[in-house]
């Protein structure tokens, strides 16, 4: 496993690099927009990955809720982390987009604000998992990671309602995509999620040994002085002893 | 089960007994929301006309900030002596002390209300335009929808190390939906323009979801150890 991700490291990076060379100088340049709309390349994987990571959130806090499975907390929490930075990225790429096509930095439309609501509850998970004291963590972050899961459609269709009744006039309609620009998004995607694949596995090695190094050391101080080093020796700091 | 309700009604009446005697909560909660209403007098001109718009808006913020007020004393007077670790290891029913808790609250924001919103006409003298009754369910629902995820969280937040912080930053994201059918309903029921049934159904929604995933898992929450 340890040999599979300098591998999958190397593979990401190149993924990464073809990715931005194809968003760059092979995808059609837009009729209206001009080249702006590239960002829409890093916009828009950003944000399905983010979904998909807290979709991956709600799927591991009920699987730590039904199995009481450390591991999947910890999956739990590398997903909401890596989900709450793309996420910022969409909400920081979509005004820079936004101001010159439309003429404003943000308006209040159906996705925009589904998105920003979805960061604001992510933000509220790492808030009280970091201010929780270890032992509960795990529970009580599942139990609102559910709620937040809950509140997903009700958020949806109260924007939904509230803003067909006030159209916002700067949306322009749908349309069909250039297949070239398609295919520029999906390896756009692919080289996201790869990415995102990429960072969550490291930090979640560094969070499982965080937690063997806590384990330890509070075996560690219930000892004597004088046993650390057999207590040591029965506790190794390995990512396998769970 | 048969168990749930007459703990239910000890546990709450016992609250209501403490709350009677002591009025903490209560006065605490009225003195903080008429600051609020006063506060906001001074910040949007209550003599214009968009204040109709926006009353409805102000009402339920104002009503929101007093509640946290409560819902953090909530569980608080239960960790001194520890209470909680006594009713942990009890038999009875957890969904018992919840259900008590929110009742409770229920009660408390709900007398706030009845003080409050009358003096909210006066200050920005407003007359209700659309069907009055129909903010008795907006009412009932909205302050619902409040207490019930408010002392569930209440019960999360009290186990965090920041405690009285942690409940808002919880609570407001998760209750956005509701707060925005809430002050959409009272908005076009004050001003007359719109059918609020839509909003009224959300609401509605909200509270059973939120109050069957509190049932469901506020034992978890209690036990988390």
């Amino acid at each position: 496993m340890k040999k599979a991700f300098p591998i999958l490291a190397v593979l990401t990076a190149l993924l990464l690099a073809y990715a931005f060379y194809e968003a760059m100088w092979i995808a059609p340049t837009e009729r209206t927009m001009g080249d702006v709309q590239r960002i829409f390349y890093y916009h828009v994987p950003s944000a399905w990955t983010a979904f998909i990571l807290f979709f991956v959130n709600f799927a591991a806090s009920v699987t730590y809720l039904a199995r009481k499975n450390l591991k999947a907390d910890a999956v739990a929490l590398v997903s909401a982390e890596v989900g709450v930075v793309f996420c910022t990225v969409v909400l920081v790429t979509g005004p820079i987009w936004a101001r010159p096509v439309w003429g404003i930095w943000w308006t209040w439309d159906l996705r925009l604000t589904l998105t920003l609501v979805l960061w604001l509850i992510y933000v509220s998970y790492l808030i009280l998992r970091r201010f929780s004291d270890s032992a509960q963590t795990p529970k009580l972050a599942a139990v609102l990671a559910i709620f937040g899961a809950l509140d997903v459609p009700l958020v949806y269709f109260s924007i939904w309602f509230f803003r067909t009744q006030h159209p916002q006039p700067v949306i322009g309609g749908g349309g069909s995509i250039d297949p070239r620009m398609l295919h520029v998004l999906l390896i756009n995607w692919l080289a996201f999620s790869c990415f995102a694949f990429l960072v969550c596995w490291a930090r979640y090695r560094v969070e499982m040994l965080k937690r063997d190094v806590e384990e330890a050391e509070a075996l560690e101080s219930l000892l004597e002085p004088g046993a650390t080093a057999a207590a040591r020796i029965k506790v190794p700091l390995s990512g396998d002893s769970r | 089960m048969n168990s749930l309700w007459p703990i239910t009604r000890a546990s709450l009446a016992k609250d209501i007994r403490l709350e009677w005697r002591s009025k903490d909560a209560l006065n605490s909660m009225l003195f903080f929301s008429l600051l609020v209403v006063v506060i906001f007098s001074f910040s949007f001109d209550p003599t214009a006309e968009e204040s109709r718009e926006i009353a409805g808006g102000l009402i339920w913020v104002a009503f929101l900030f007093s509640a946290i007020v409560a819902l953090n004393q909530t569980w608080a007077r239960e960790l001194r002596n520890q209470v909680l670790d006594a009713y942990r290891v009890s038999p009875a029913p957890a969904n018992a002390l919840f259900l008590s808790k929110a009742l409770g609250n229920f009660i408390l924001v709900t007398l706030l209300e009845a003080v409050m919103a009358p003096l909210f006409m006066v200050f920005y003298n407003l007359r209700v335009l659309g069907t009055a009754w129909e903010l008795i369910p907006v009412c009932v629902l909205g302050t619902w929808a409040l207490v019930a995820s408010g002392t569930f969280f209440a019960a999360m937040s009290i186990r965090t190390r920041m405690r009285e912080v942690m409940l808002p930053l919880i609570l407001f994201p998760l209750s956005i939906p509701a707060i925005q059918s809430m002050v959409e309903a009272t908005r076009i029921i004050l001003s007359g323009d719109g059918n609020p049934r839509f909003w009224i159904v959300l609401l509605l929604t909200y509270d059973v979801v939120f109050t069957t995933a509190c049932l469901a898992l506020f034992e978890t929450v209690l036990q988390a150890e």
